[in-house]
């Protein structure tokens, strides 16, 4: 993956800056693109191409369910409109207009929600937008895209202009750590995998992106193998890459900078829940409101830092472990069968098989091209490091050994 | 183009009955407001638009937006008898798997221009066309259909000051003005006059008919399309539920529709000379 060589030495740049740029490039290259701003046309970054497309941008006033509609007008004419304010206003306040005259209409309209999350600082709760992500992601037809950083924010930008159809951008007002490059790859309904691991993964989207890239390499010193995973399109979710990465890793930490409740950590929860239940945990604004204070403090207040992901890692991979010692295998067809006719449906039992087992069933079992007990651990009971682990015990007496203290934790 | 008003309200007596028979058929919706309308929508359609039936997306259409949504059966029948669709499909409405919803949706049905029924939406979306209409240098001119009481909505004045501010010229708003919403009469329920004086403080060109004649009706329109600086605000004075003597005045009928028998004094007096509409030019 093409990510900045180092995560310690970053630049730092807030995300609109992005948007901005999208929207001056866009406007040269498509005639059709038109800007409406609710009197932040600078804090929104819309000021560039105000400059610019001069009859092609409106000011609509502090106004934003007229925003809302005027835009839909405007697609429906043909247009291709982007709305510009803070989140805490658009969607904010114009839900109903977003759903009926948007989304129900199926109106090409590109809403911007600037100065999202806690990042807006000293602004306070009034003005910290924590709830919006969870509110577009349940309108039919609605794309919602959160990027993690000022370039992926100007890629997303262009790419929402070529979706026919609504589509969220999500942006803050702070600098926030630069991770990806011009040859990052960005596809709208692809969760990018910015690290590889396989005692968890962490599913990230906005600047905890770059927080989670920090607390993956601090635990790679101890060493444990952290996937991060950069989901930065909420909706459609990348489905098939969330369920390999939870398969792979068995655990699973989500982080974003909006409520715990509905946004990220609810989507990746609702699909995993049904195609591969492992341990989760969230990370997120916990179901209460911000204050006054500035970024990083606040971030670290309510627990959306990388040492909170590192806390949730450790915890997630500790309930994961109990869960695989604990666990009985239900299927028969997948419990571990031996040569003398015993049946075995959970590592406790493996244990004991093992310390009663001769040489000669072990090496049925164990030679140089294979090893069944760690692809039963493996492919049955999903625990891929200790599969690792049992397939480099050298015997069996260790062997039982090295589960044992897995059991124990 | 010679204006034939006796063929219009035959047209307008026409649309009516089909309203009240596509109530009884679907057995729910309104009643008073496509009834108190059908002059204006026969106007509209079949003298001042700029339209093709065939060809229900030409881009060059002129367009009708309809803000207060409920009143769509209204706006059905017009476009049916328009031919953008066969009048029997008229049955269908509120039925399941029909291009009738209950509420207009714009990619339901062949002519309905946008969705709606949240009252206050509309005229931002036909703002939004005519800035389009402008950005494109095309002649199109956009109507916007809206309720006396969606002018309780926040919304509907952020429109009404935008629209003002940039003197959209090519955008023509209609007000039903019945007097009548859910709840009452709307100068109970939250006073709108002086209504015409609002519209003239946010800068608009205001004129003011009889909104069941059609000669009225259709020279507003005209006058409104002369209009350069300003949109204009037609307010249309209409009896709710007209054409129907019981339910004429009466807000009892904003939202419920006739029953069988409701439906057959109505559509007696509608064939009759009761119904004054047709009386007046056979």
């Amino acid at each position: 993956m093409y990510l900045v060589d180092t995560y310690q030495a970053v630049q730092k740049v807030p995300t609109r800056n992005g948007f901005g740029e999208a929207l001056v490039d866009l406007g040269g290259k498509n005639k059709d693109v038109v800007v409406l701003c609710c009197d932040l046309t600078e804090s929104t970054r819309a000021q560039g191409f105000k400059d610019k497309y001069l009859d092609r941008f409106f000011e609509v006033g502090v106004a934003e369910q007229n925003l809302a509609g005027i835009a839909a007008g405007l697609a429906l004419w043909g247009k291709t409109p982007f709305i510009c304010s803070y989140g805490v206003f658009s969607p904010g306040r114009n839900w109903d207009q977003i759903r009926v005259s948007i989304c129900y209409s199926q109106a090409n309209v590109k809403i911007a929600g600037a100065h999202t999350g806690v990042t807006v600082g000293p602004d306070g709760a009034t003005h910290q937008a924590l709830e919006d992500v969870a509110c577009m992601r349940v309108l039919p037809n609605m794309t919602v895209i959160v990027p993690c950083d000022t370039v992926e924010t100007k890629k997303a930008t262009i790419a929402a202009a070529q979706i026919r159809g609504p589509v969220y951008l999500r942006f803050g007002r702070d600098k926030m750590a630069v991770v990806t490059t011009e040859d990052t790859p960005f596809v709208v309904g692809k969760a990018q995998v910015f690290r590889e691991g396989s005692d968890a993964v962490v599913v990230a989207s906005g600047p905890l992106v770059y927080e989670a890239l920090l607390a993956a390499q601090q635990l790679e010193k101890e060493g444990l193998s952290i996937c991060v995973v950069n989901c930065s399109t909420i909706k459609p979710l990348d489905e098939q890459t969330l369920v390999e990465v939870a398969r792979k890793t068995g655990c699973v930490v989500t982080a974003e900078e909006h409520q715990v409740l509905g946004g990220l950590g609810g989507a990746v929860t609702e699909v995993l829940s049904q195609h591969c239940p492992v341990p989760i945990e969230r990370i997120g604004m916990p179901d209460r409101f911000g204050e006054s204070g500035e970024s990083a403090e606040l971030m670290k207040a309510f627990g959306m830092s990388a040492e909170n992901i590192i806390k949730s890692i450790r915890s997630v991979i500790q309930k994961k472990k109990t869960r695989t010692c604990l666990m009985n295998v239900q299927n028969p067809a997948e419990h571990f069968y031996l040569p003398d006719g015993r049946q075995l449906k959970n590592l406790v039992e493996l244990v004991i098989a093992l310390e009663t087992m001769d040489d000669l069933a072990y090496s049925k079992h164990v030679t140089s091209d294979k090893n069944d007990f760690a692809s039963w651990i493996e492919h049955v009971l999903k625990n891929h490091s200790l599969a690792d682990q049992v397939r480099s015990a050298p015997d069996k007496k260790e062997m039982a050994q090295l589960i044992l203290e897995k059991i124990n934790g | 183009m010679k204006i034939d008003v006796p063929k219009l309200q035959a047209i307008a007596n026409q649309i009516r009955q089909d309203i009240i028979a596509m109530l009884l058929e679907a057995g729910s919706g309104h009643s008073a407001g496509p009834l108190g309308m059908a002059d204006v929508f026969t106007a509209l359609y079949f003298h001042i638009l700029n339209h093709d039936p065939k060809n229900p997306k030409w881009q060059d259409r002129d367009r009708l937006v309809l803000s207060n949504g409920h009143i769509c059966p209204l706006w059905y029948a017009a476009l049916a008898n328009a031919g953008y669709f066969p009048r029997e499909e008229l049955k269908t409405l509120r039925k399941f798997g029909t291009r009738l919803q209950g509420h207009p949706h714009n990619l339901a049905t062949p002519g309905v221009e946008n969705s709606g029924g949240p009252l206050g939406q509309g005229l931002s979306q036909a703002i939004g066309m005519a800035l389009g209409a402008v950005l494109d240098k095309k002649r199109s001119h956009i109507y916007c259909v809206m309720s006396d009481g969606e002018h309780d909505e926040g919304q509907t004045w952020e429109a009404i000051l935008f629209a003002g501010k940039n003197k959209l010229h090519n955008l023509t708003a209609i007000m039903d003005r019945n007097n009548i919403q859910i709840d009452g009469f709307t100068e109970d329920i939250m006073p709108l006059e002086p209504i015409r004086a609002k519209y003239e403080a946010f800068n608009w060109h205001v004129l003011e008919v009889d909104g069941h004649n059609i000669q009225q009706i259709i020279d507003a329109c005209n006058e409104a399309k002369a209009i350069f600086e300003k949109p204009t605000m037609i307010i249309c004075h209409t009896i709710p539920g007209k054409g129907v003597d019981f339910m004429e005045n009466q807000y009892e009928w904003h939202g419920k529709p006739p029953n069988k028998e409701e439906a057959r004094i109505a559509l007696h007096e509608l064939r009759t000379l009761g119904g004054k509409i047709r009386g007046e030019h056979e």
